[in-house]
Formats: C-alpha cells, structure tokens, sequence
C-alpha cells in the first residue's frame, strides 16, 4: 500500500512538472490552446454549414447531431488529453528512450502518458463540452435520475473509449516502424465517424468503424438513451446503456495489446 | 552560367519521390478520409437531391480531388523555413548567387509535380473507380485544372512562405502555421464546398486568396463554372502574394539577427 502511494506520488510529481514548464511560456500557450479550440471549432462550423441547406441528417435534427458531435468530442478531448502522448512511441523507440522507460521501477505506458501531457489539449475538450452542454440545454429533456446518470458518465466513457483506441492503435508501432500514420487513421477517423449519427455510413464502414472499433458506444448509443427516441437502425435498446462495459472491454484489449508490444520489443539495435 | 531553377525543380521533384513509404502512408490517410467524408456528403445529398449544383457525383469527385489535392497545394505545410530562420541557417540561403523566392518556388514546383503522381492521382483513380464520378465534358478542361493546380500550388507556396516568414518577427513561426492549419481546411473549401456556405461568407471568402487553393481548381475540373473568372482570381492571388513574399522577405532580411555568428 504504501508503495502504491509512493508509486502515485512520483507520477503527481511528473505531471505537475510538465504542466508548469507548459504554463511558463503564457504566450505561447494561449495561442496553442486557441488554434486547437479553432481546430475543434471548424468541424463545428462544418456542421452548422451543412444545417444551413438541410433539415435532418441520417434521421436526426440539427440539433441531436450537435449533441453527438459534442459528447464525441468531449470523449475524444479527453482521451486526446489524458494518453494523447502515446502518438510518440515511434520516437522513444527510435531514440533508445523505451530502453530507459523498460528500466525504471515504473509501467511504461503511465510513465509514456505522463511524459508528455499536453494542456493546450484542453481547447478541444472546452469546445467540446460547450457543445454539449448547449445542447443538451436547448433540447429541454425531462431530467430523471437515469438520464442526468447517462449525461455525466457518458463523456468519461467515450473518453475511456477512446483513450484505449489511442493506446491500442500506436501499439502498431512495436511491431512496425513508424507506425504513427497508420494509428492516427483510427484515432483521428474514429474522432470523425463518431462526431456524426451511425446512419449516415454504409454497412461495412459501419461495421469496422462503429462495432469493431466501437466508436458507436462513444455518443451515438449514449445519445439514443439521452433523447429516449427510436433508432432508425432498430438496434437492441439495451446498447444504449452498454457503454460501461464496452468501456472496459476496450481498456482491457488496448491493455493486452501494449502488453503484447512491450514484450516483443527488441529496441533498434543501435 | 545557366540558371539553377530547372534543377531545383527536378531536385525537388526527388527530394519528395524518395520518400516512397511515407507517401503511401499518407495517401492512405487521405483515401480513408475521402470513405468517410463522401459517406457523410452522400447522406446530406439523400435529404437534398441537390445543393448548389452539387449531385452526389459532383460532390464525390469534389471529395476525392480535394483528398489528392491537398497534399499537391500541401495545405498543411512544414516549418522548415522557419526553423531555418531561427537557427540562422537562412544567411546561407540568402548568400547563394539566385534569387531566394524563385529558388523555394522552383523546389515546391517540383515537389508538387511528383505529388500530382503519388497523392493527387491514386485517391482520384480509386474514387472513380468505386464511386459515381464527373469527368470533365470537355477535353480543354483538362489543361485548364492543370493550370488551375499550378497557380493553386503558387499561392499556397505564398502563403506557407508568408507564415513561415512570421518566424523573422517573431523567431517562432509555429504558431501561426498551427492556426493556418487549424483554419484552411473550412476556408479553401476542403471540408464543406465554398458554394453551401451562406452567401455573405463566400463573397468575403472569395475576396481571399483561400479558394484559389482547392474550391477553385476543383470548379474547374467539375466544369460547375466559368472557368476563367476562377483562373485570373488565382493569377491575381498568385501574382500579388509573390510580390508580398519579395517585400516581406526584403525586410526580415534587415531584421535578421543571427545569433553567436
């Protein structure tokens, strides 16, 4: 016990040195943080530009689809936020770095995540929030205590959801060289398919991109159970409600994944 | 003597076919993105048969040809100007016996020639191939959207140089291309078409150089237009942004400070 709370004060410590240093250029980090809120924002843009010409967009108002583009990017905000770093495994890799990370009393995916946290990540989670909240403001639902339950947990499962997509995707690199395109195909694209309703992809994209890499439990499904109203797909009620655990389902394989990784590596022999 | 430039395309046009893998990789990036994006445009044409003139063919070869593209005009480009300002690398630049915009613009020529093959025409074969897709009616259109791409690739090679510039000012030129890069893809027409946007957004939108870049071109391929008012929208962006690199470049010269030399 008491070196697990050691454990956890060493990564505090790392975190809260990496979150200073980024704070010390205030410049600098105000711009970051508003070019990746414009980048966010754009995509919002999008929609509402599409909105301007249409009415309903794979069965659903404009309003419904701005409640999944927000909880979608509340998830992927987090996700991006919390374990974003792992993008770089490719460079520890490369540098000899992952070496030194095998060698420390620590796992390699905390200290890898910590290494790197990148507040300015924060612009998208704000818009992303905004967003949501807004919406689900403006669609005045009746708040029972299961709906108010599904609002708050949801983004922390699609964070989980996507978090784990993260981990699993830049795994690839343990067994490719510079696997970071290849990983960003399935972050940055699930950050996409997940931003709009399921409907609006075919059956085999829906299949990979939705089920496969379950990016349907992210905000579609939470979205179906938040607005209580029919699926146009005709889908089981109850994958609405099984986020959680779909949730730990996915942590668990991107888990076994790194695992898998990390005892493969063989450095680069340089 | 004779002028370096023609070798600065072709060594440009290497310097890019070299790298062969990341290429492919990023044209993979590219088509995956096209999937989804024609998937989401398809549903906004099933509510609508027609939005300005887009039916779902025009839309899909707008996706593919905006896919290809991007990475020939490299709308996301690099801070390697930049950093070659900070590092004070650029004095070496500045002392070679050419003339330094024209020496850049000759290696991004060349670089966006060996793009046109490995990032502009697999997205666009496969697109066809899977897709309903517009060909142009007529056989002029083709020379025209190959010259429609040469000046998009000018004006953007502009823009990119006029931002990495900011880096004489402000010895850090990536901020601003975080937020160009944050930004271009709504205002040169890559993510929704220039033409869906409210009216007053494409007037003010077209009074910038942004859709010289990618709407343009691709209005011309689509034959959705007069192809001639786009063309000498994009010589007169291309002309006057060439011109601003001159002035700008002539003054950060003034202001370089080089460190430790």
């Amino acid at each position: 016990m008491a070196d697990r709370l050691v454990t956890a004060g060493v990564y505090g410590r790392i975190v809260g040195s990496r979150l200073r240093s980024q704070l010390a250029y205030r410049v600098s980090f105000a711009l970051d943080l508003v070019a990746q809120a414009i980048g966010q924002g754009i995509e919002l843009f999008a929609i509402a530009v599409v909105f301007t010409q249409i009415s309903s967009l794979g069965g659903f108002t404009g309003g419904e689809v701005l409640l999944i583009f927000g909880l979608a990017a509340c998830g992927f905000g987090v996700a991006d936020l919390c374990v974003g770093a792992v993008e770089r495994l490719p460079e520890y890799i490369r540098t000899g770095e992952f070496d030194v990370m095998l060698l420390r009393p620590l796992g390699t995916l905390a200290q890898l995540v910590c290494a790197d946290i990148a507040l300015k990540r924060l612009g998208r989670v704000l818009v992303g929030l905004a967003v949501y909240l807004w919406s689900l403001a403006r669609l005045d639902l009746p708040w029972t205590p299961l709906r108010v339950l599904v609002a708050v947990i949801a983004p922390l499962i699609g964070a989980a959801i996507m978090g784990a997509l993260f981990v699993a995707a830049n795994a690839v690199s343990f067994w490719v060289v510079d696997g970071r395109e290849m990983a960003n195909v399935l972050t940055y694209g699930s950050s996409f398919t997940t931003s709009y309703p399921i409907t609006v992809y075919g059956p085999q994209l829906r299949r990979l991109m939705c089920y496969v890499v379950p990016g349907a439990f992210v905000a579609y499904f939470p979205v179906l159970a938040l607005l209580d109203r029919p699926d146009p797909l005709g889908l089981p009620v109850g994958l609405r409600y099984a986020g959680p655990l779909v949730a730990l389902l996915a942590v668990a394989v991107a888990a076994a994944i790194w695992r898998l990784g990390v005892r493969r590596y063989q450095g680069t022999g340089s | 003597m004779l002028a370096p430039y023609p070798q600065l395309i072709k060594a440009g046009y290497r310097r890019y076919a070299g790298y062969r893998q990341a290429a492919l990789a990023g044209m993979t990036t590219n088509v995956v993105f096209g999937l989804l994006r024609v998937a989401v445009l398809s549903a906004v044409l099933a509510e609508r048969g027609s939005i300005a003139g887009y039916d779902p063919a025009t839309a899909i070869t707008y996706v593919w040809l905006g896919q290809g593209l991007l990475a020939v005009v490299l709308l996301w480009g690099s801070t390697e100007f930049s950093e070659r300002v900070r590092s004070g690398d650029v004095v070496v630049d500045l002392g070679r016996p050419w003339d330094l915009p024209t020496a850049l613009l000759a290696t991004d020529l060349g670089r966006a020639g060996a793009a046109v093959g490995m990032r502009l025409l697999p997205p666009v074969a496969l697109g066809a191939l899977l897709f309903p897709f517009r060909w142009p009616d007529r056989p002029l259109t083709w020379l025209l959207f190959a010259v429609a791409v040469l000046l998009a690739v000018c004006v953007s090679f502009a823009i990119r140089l006029l931002l990495n510039m900011s880096a004489f000012w402000l010895l850090d030129g990536r901020g601003a291309v975080a937020l160009w890069g944050a930004a271009g893809g709504m205002l040169t027409g890559l993510v929704v078409p220039l033409p869906w946007f409210p009216g007053w957004a494409q007037q003010a939108l077209w009074w910038t150089p942004c859709p010289a870049l990618l709407q343009g071109p691709i209005d011309v391929f689509t034959e959705r237009v007069d192809p001639l008012p786009v063309l000498g929208h994009q010589v007169l962006w291309a002309v006057l942004l060439l011109l601003v690199v001159r002035v700008v470049l002539a003054r950060g010269a003034r202001r370089l400070v080089v460190h430790g030399g």
